[in-house]
């Protein structure tokens, strides 16, 4: 039994716990957090996806995390208590793991959040794992190695590709679950792919991205009925998690549209690199401005090399972060690093043109830097691109999902409308 | 086929609408019904009628509405959204219309007609429920909605009333019923709200001018209401559709084409709907008794706290009376000296407390015997002050005391009550006989109890019945707990989903108390914190469903006392008696007097200073007269200075807004506008002598008042936004129209890192970055002149910088003048900071000499504009208390690690602050500021309050917006002080 030690008030993850604790993971984004659940397994942690989504999660977060805090941190932080409460085994070999943002946002609290929602629910000694970028807290026995790095990184490409697959790919299958099925054989199989010890694992990567585009561009579509194309951006876990946005994608493709998600790495890389903004603008050691600027370089490089392929195979990759950071000129300063910062908006204008000019801006109910980046800039942006089609919904446990359903269909009836315009 | 009928269907929040047209587009058929929550049945009885009026033909059937959305996907039939719908039926009818405002029962929405182009925007969550609002507004004064309309004809003065959502507009109405203000008035008030928040909330920079339409329901049935529009909008003969209420039904009719079906056919795929819809409802919980012998056992237990009682006519002696004028009840109990109940009385004071209190005295006297002597008489509650006034009676005390009183005769180790009133609630814990804690709710969690009580009576059941059907709800649906508005929505789904009535009832009950506990409690184990000893009561406690869901949740069996609903009127009764020396009589009005008692009222605003409250003037017949409405002594007549009295809050602003006189410059090079927003109220001695050192000269934006507010208000992006931030769109026009050369906003994601114990210096998201929004949305300004740097104040090197190239098109300086010219600036700062720090000490210092009592006022550095505090610190010296600031105790604190990611730069003022109060005697005591909105606040006061109650001190919060009114405010000052001094002299 591994003993348990604090450190600043805070119960660390010791070397000895790494072996014999269950470090349960929130379910945040459903294409990438199977994949790097499987990567951490693949290095010996005992990772466990929490997949939960019923009531109780809501009323546990509710219970145990401040009313008017987001509703992010309300369902993480309701996930993990309900999961502990409720599973067999021992709460008291037993982590969590959090993402950890850092900046200005309060999302950046959530970690402290949950210790104190944890205390309250009498397990004070179930450490806290926060996985971030920036350093925030160490843990002895959660290390970041090099081969783990590398392992996340490929979970979240093969993550993104798969959402962009998927998300091209369901709406027109002719055969109804062929896309789900084969996204679901796919993750099985990626699983065994991080049981590699190599750290460089570029050329196996390629052949398996390569392999993977083959496999969805093999399924039988439809695609000439055209569907409009229906962007989603906003709050970094309602927008990707369905127990946030109450399934906004699907929602969108049974109303008849092609829903399109950004990918995640994006939001990563502009984390690195506004840290590295920060440094340069407002002072801080230029070795972390370098690795940072290093890394967000090598990233982009192995993108490029996917998005080739993905385009030769027909479908449309997304562009370079650095041409996403170009469109933002003359909307919002780089500087904005609040929560999604700039790159919600810029976002915004890649999607309008992309194709995809009807936007659901998802924001949790009273989050702050949305008030800036999202729902301060679509006026300016209805202004430069009239036929932008923007809905700003926000998620709470409390709102109704019917008044949400209520304003996506009025912008998916107008979406409908202006592509029979467009095409008639 | 072009004989064939077309059908459109609208199936909104409340009422259910069917037009019917024939091929040229006229109506051949129109039905307008409220659907009392029962969509299908209504459906049903609205076919039936229409297939019976139009012989059974087949026609094309298109669905819309909110409601119709669910029934027309399960039902294979079309659905077109309301909002297209009215489009369609506009370009048909009105085809010159510039811009549509369209109200219905849920949602608001507005059209913007631009040629081809139709911009459509909805409210956001938080502005939900226009028309439920008006219902629930009239049924508070006693009325219905074309009442609420007759009566608005006659009105002669506007109240602020917030805006923000219908809860907030409640809690500012609640007091001006209180207040005795004329229900004329407050019924246009209501409009008024109603017009502030769509144009607020919807309108996002565009301006609503042209030709513009009316639809929907309250619009269509209240011409109040749409001459509030006319007027505020400055509209020139506004379209009204002939048919306005079925409007949208019509649009649906024009867009139908799907195959034509036969009414019975559309019923049977209705019915199928039905069968298969009642397992759908999701998010049920557990039925809140499992069976009728469980109830029962429930009630017996319950019916055992109750208090004797005497008949009246049968009684001579001595007797106590307590009053309690609360929100929205009055209740009186007549005691007599042994503490028998003679006489008790409990009803809806509709508007007008003083009239219920002079029925329920003639009343009283008419049971009574005459051998009664009244010996002391005292008052309680919200309209306390007033009714003591009015009807002369001995004392007033603050309800939580005659609470505790009540509660004490029914568990004298009673540790903690628990009272959910009609508007408010409020919770108090007790330590060894002193009362240690109180716990009031914020206004957004405010009006749950009536909001029960007016959706049971929108339903046709009284409360009571309506109660009684949770009692064998079998799958209580969750309604969610943020507010009633929230709530309402999440009843309007659940009715789409079919839930029955019972499961509806239930599923409030469960969200009150949810609200309660998790919300305002914020207690995760009350048995734990709060001990065995509870007893709930106040009127939403009647409702058995209501205590079940409180028992059921906590864990713990609690006393509710018969007399839940009388508690207050019952402690003061009791207080009275306790009170009772010798063989005086009560000062009450006798009998005679009580006959020929009468009151007028006038309204007036006072002038005395720039809060221009609002005040009513109620004049007895005796000639004395009560005012209410004003903030602090000045207001009521009083010409007592309490001037010498430290006020840090006045300190700072005053001397914050000297800044823009001090400076003497001859031939300046420029006019720079500062907008006194947000973290501007800290930088401006930063910025005003960096200005000046370059030879350039500030000028402030006009003082923030609501009219400043109201300016800008149109191109506010968000309606959920803290109000600080939503003033700053109104400084920045007033800015516009003084001459200057350029507007100086700049971006600061950093603060100054003050402390060095914190993780990190941020400022929070919208104190940094709202100048984007500025820029990105008052784009009908010349923006050129808009600077929005992003600078630090932290590093030198880095400002310089970034000034540098900033100020080069409107500044000639060299990086030398402005590093001369930060130095300058910083050590103004310095200098004011230190100023303020020393007037902190000072304050301390008075408070110990005079024995004051302090309160340490702690919010962020833009809490001083008066428009934000709404005048609380004003409110808090005529209540003979030193109010000192956050930021000039904050440096003493022994530094210490808190709980959370300490990584704002103002946020860590507070938590320092808290430690320091910690550390003081109980004269000094702590009340928090909050901006609604502050989603950083929601950690924050989790972990003041963590501070304080570690350290054993009370903590308290005033949560503030838009709102005007300090009704509840002053309550919650008054409780806390009372509190303060009953530990003082218990200790």
């Amino acid at each position: 039994m591994a003993d348990i030690v604090r450190e600043d008030g805070r119960v660390i993850f010791t070397e000895a716990m790494r072996d014999e604790y269950t470090i349960l993971v929130p379910h945040m984004a459903p294409y990438h957090f199977d994949l790097v659940v499987a990567a951490a397994r693949s290095e010996g942690y005992k990772a466990e996806l929490l997949t939960t989504t019923d009531y109780d999660v809501i009323h546990e977060g509710m219970k145990y995390a401040h009313n008017d805090i987001c509703v992010p941190a309300m369902l993480v932080i309701g996930q993990f208590i309900d999961a502990i409460k409720k599973r067999s085994i021992d709460a008291s070999k037993t982590a969590l793991v959090l993402v950890q943002t850092g900046g200005a946002c309060r999302a950046s609290n959530y970690i402290s959040l949950l210790r104190k929602a944890l205390k309250k629910a009498g397990y004070p000694d179930v450490p806290v794992i926060s996985l971030n970028a920036g350093g925030l807290e160490k843990n002895p026995g959660f290390k970041v190695t090099p081969r783990l790095l590398h392992k996340f990184h490929d979970a979240i490409l093969f993550g993104d590709l798969l959402m962009q697959l998927v998300n091209q790919t369901r709406p027109y299958e002719v055969n109804e679950g062929d896309t789900d099925r084969l996204h679901k054989a796919i993750v099985q199989e990626l699983k065994a792919y991080f049981d590699h010890r190599t750290l460089f694992t570029w050329r196996r990567h390629k052949h398996k991205t390569k392999s993977i585009i083959e496999r969805f561009k093999k399924l039988p579509v439809d695609r000439t009925q055209k569907k409009p194309k229906v962007g989603i951006v906003g709050e970094i876990y309602v927008k990707y998690s369905p127990l946030g946005n109450n399934y906004l994608e699907r929602t969108l493709e049974q109303e008849g549209c092609e829903s399109v998600t950004p990918p995640l790495y994006d939001f990563f890389l502009y984390s690195f690199d506004s840290r590295a903004y920060d440094i340069k603008t407002y002072g801080g050691p230029w070795k972390e401005k370098f690795a940072l600027k290093a890394f967000v370089w090598y990233v982009e490089i192995r993108r490029n090399k996917i998005r080739k392929m993905m385009r030769k195979a027909g479908y449309e990759p997304g562009i370079p972060y650095k041409a996403i950071k170009r469109l933002v000129n003359g909307f919002i300063d780089v500087g904005t690093h609040t929560g999604e910062g700039w790159l919600l908006t810029a976002e915004m204008i890649d999607l309008i043109h992309h194709g995809a000019p009807n936007i659901v801006c998802t924001q949790p109910f009273g989050c702050l830097p949305n008030h800036i980046v999202g729902k301060g800039m679509i006026k300016k942006l209805k202004k430069h691109y009239p036929e932008s089609n923007i809905v700003a919904i926000d998620y709470d446990t409390s709102a109704s999902k019917i008044n949400q359903i209520n304003r996506i269909t009025l912008m998916v009836s107008n979406a409908k409308r202006n592509l029979e315009r467009k095409i008639g | 086929m072009s004989e064939t009928l077309r059908a459109g269907i609208d199936i909104g929040s409340t009422t259910i609408k069917m037009v019917a047209i024939d091929c040229d587009n006229r109506i051949v058929y129109k039905a307008y019904e409220r659907h009392m929550s029962s969509v299908s049945r209504a459906l049903k009885a609205l076919l039936d009628d229409a297939d019976a009026a139009l012989s059974a033909q087949a026609m094309r059937f298109n669905f819309t509405g909110s409601a119709g959305l669910r029934l027309a996907k399960y039902a294979g039939a079309q659905f077109t959204q309301e909002v297209i719908a009215a489009s369609s039926a506009l370009r048909m009818h009105a085809p010159d219309t510039d811009v549509c405002i369209e109200l219905g029962g849920e949602d608001a929405k507005i059209m913007f007609f631009e040629g081809d182009n139709i911009e459509m925007r909805m409210n956001g969550t938080c502005a939900g429920g226009t028309g439920a609002f008006i219902d629930q507004m009239a049924t508070l004064l006693d009325t219905d909605a074309s009442g609420l309309n007759k009566l608005a004809k006659s009105y002669e003065k506007l109240y602020d009333i917030a805006s923000r959502c219908g809860v907030f507009a409640k809690t500012d109405i609640q007091p001006l019923l209180n207040q005795g203000a004329a229900k004329s008035d407050i019924a246009a008030s209501i409009f008024q709200a109603i017009v502030n928040q769509t144009v607020g909330g919807l309108s996002q920079g565009k301006k609503i001018r042209g030709r513009v339409a009316f639809l929907g329901g309250p619009l269509t049935f209240s011409s109040e209401l749409r001459k509030r529009f006319t007027e505020f909008l400055h509209l020139e003969n506004p379209y009204l559709p002939d048919h306005g209420e079925v409007f949208v039904a019509y649009g649906a009719a024009l867009e139908a084409d799907r195959e034509p079906k036969h009414i019975n056919e559309l019923m049977a795929d209705v019915e199928r709907y039905r069968l298969r819809h009642n397992d759908t409802v999701r998010k049920t919980m557990e039925p809140l008794f499992a069976s009728k012998a469980d109830y029962e056992a429930f009630r017996t237990r319950h019916a055992q706290a109750d208090v004797p009682r005497l008949e009246p006519s049968a009684y001579e002696g001595d007797a106590f009376l307590g009053i309690d004028a609360g929100s929205t009840t009055t209740k009186l109990v007549l005691l007599t000296a042994n503490g028998e109940v003679l006489f008790d009385f409990y009803r809806h004071n509709r508007g007008k407390p003083i009239e219920a209190v002079k029925d329920a005295l003639h009343e009283m006297h008419a049971m009574l015997h005459p051998g009664i002597v009244i010996r002391r008489a005292m008052s309680t509650g919200y309209g306390e002050a007033l009714i003591k006034h009015a009807f002369s009676l001995d004392d007033g005390e603050v309800e939580t005391i005659c609470h505790y009183e009540a509660a004490k005769y029914f568990d004298p180790e009673v540790s903690f009550v628990v009272d959910i009133g009609g508007q408010d609630m409020k919770c108090f814990k007790i330590d060894d006989g002193v009362i240690s804690s109180i716990v009031l709710n914020e206004a957004c969690s405010s009006g749950c109890g009536s909001f029960v009580e007016t959706f049971a009576e929108s339903l046709g059941h009284s409360v009571e019945a309506f109660a009684g059907m949770a009692v064998d709800a079998e799958h209580p649906v969750d309604l969610g707990s943020r507010c009633t508005v929230f709530m309402n929505s999440s009843v309007k789904q659940a009715q789409s989903e079919a839930a029955t009535n019972k499961d509806i009832s239930a599923g409030l009950a469960v969200s009150v108390v949810k609200n309660a506990l998790y919300k305002v409690i914020r207690a995760h184990d009350v048995r734990a914190e709060y001990g065995e000893h509870i007893l709930v009561q106040g009127g939403t406690f009647q409702n058995d469903a209501v205590l079940r869901s409180f028992e059921r949740e906590t864990g713990v069996e609690v006393v509710r006392p018969r007399i839940a609903h009388l508690m207050g009127a019952f402690g003061a009764a009791l207080i009275a008696r306790k009170r009772h020396r010798g063989d005086s009589r009560s000062t009450m009005l006798d009998e005679a007097r009580l006959k020929a008692f009468s009151y007028g009222r006038k309204r007036a605003t006072c002038h005395r200073c720039h809060n221009l409250c609002a005040l009513t003037i109620n004049i007895f017949n005796d000639g004395e007269k009560y005012i209410s409405g004003n903030r602090c002594e000045k207001g009521a007549g009083i010409n007592v200075s309490y001037d010498d009295i430290p006020n840090l809050y006045l300190y700072k602003y005053d001397k914050i807004m000297a800044y823009e006189k001090k400076q003497n410059l001859i031939n300046p090079q420029a006019k720079v506008g500062l907008p006194m927003i947000m973290n501007m109220y800290e930088n401006a001695p930063f910025w005003q002598p960096f200005f000046e050192a370059l030879n350039v000269e500030v000028t402030y934006s006009d003082r923030s008042t609501k009219a400043l507010y109201e300016r800008g208000q149109d191109s506010i992006p968000s309606d959920t936004i803290c109000y600080p931030a939503k003033l700053a769109h109104g400084h920045i026009e007033s800015l516009y129209e003084k001459a200057v050369d350029f507007i100086f906003y700049p971006n600061m994601p950093f603060n100054f890192d003050e402390s060095g114990h914190a993780h990190n210096h941020y400022n929070c998201p919208v104190v940094a970055h709202y100048p984007e929004v500025i820029n990105a949305n008052l784009d009908h300004l010349d923006m050129e002149k808009f600077l929005q740097p992003y600078v630090t104040l932290n590093d030198k090197t880095a400002f310089v910088n970034a000034m540098a190239k900033a100020l080069k098109p409107f500044v000639r300086a060299t990086k030398k003048e402005l590093k001369q010219a930060y130095d300058t600036g910083i050590k103004a700062y310095k200098a004011f900071r230190q100023s303020v720090q020393k007037q902190g000490d000072v304050a301390l210092e008075y408070a110990r000499k005079n024995d004051l009592n302090v309160i340490v006022l702690a919010g962020r550095p833009y809490h001083i504009d008066p428009e934000v505090n709404h005048g609380i610190p004003k409110l808090i010296r005529s209540l003979n208390v030193v109010v000192i600031s956050e930021d000039a105790l904050n440096h003493r604190a022994c530094r210490d690690r808190v709980d959370v990611l300490n990584q704002w730069t103002y946020h860590t003022r507070l938590y320092d602050v808290a430690e320091y109060v910690a550390t003081l005697d109980n004269r000094v005591n702590l009340v928090q500021l909050v901006s609604f909105g502050c989603g950083i606040d929601a950690i924050t006061t989790d972990e003041v309050k963590t501070i304080l109650e570690r350290n054993h001190k009370l903590y308290t919060q005033i949560k503030i917006d838009e709102i005007s009114n300090l009704g509840a405010v002053n309550i919650r000052l008054r409780s806390l002080l009372s509190t303060m001094e009953g530990a003082k002299n218990h200790g």
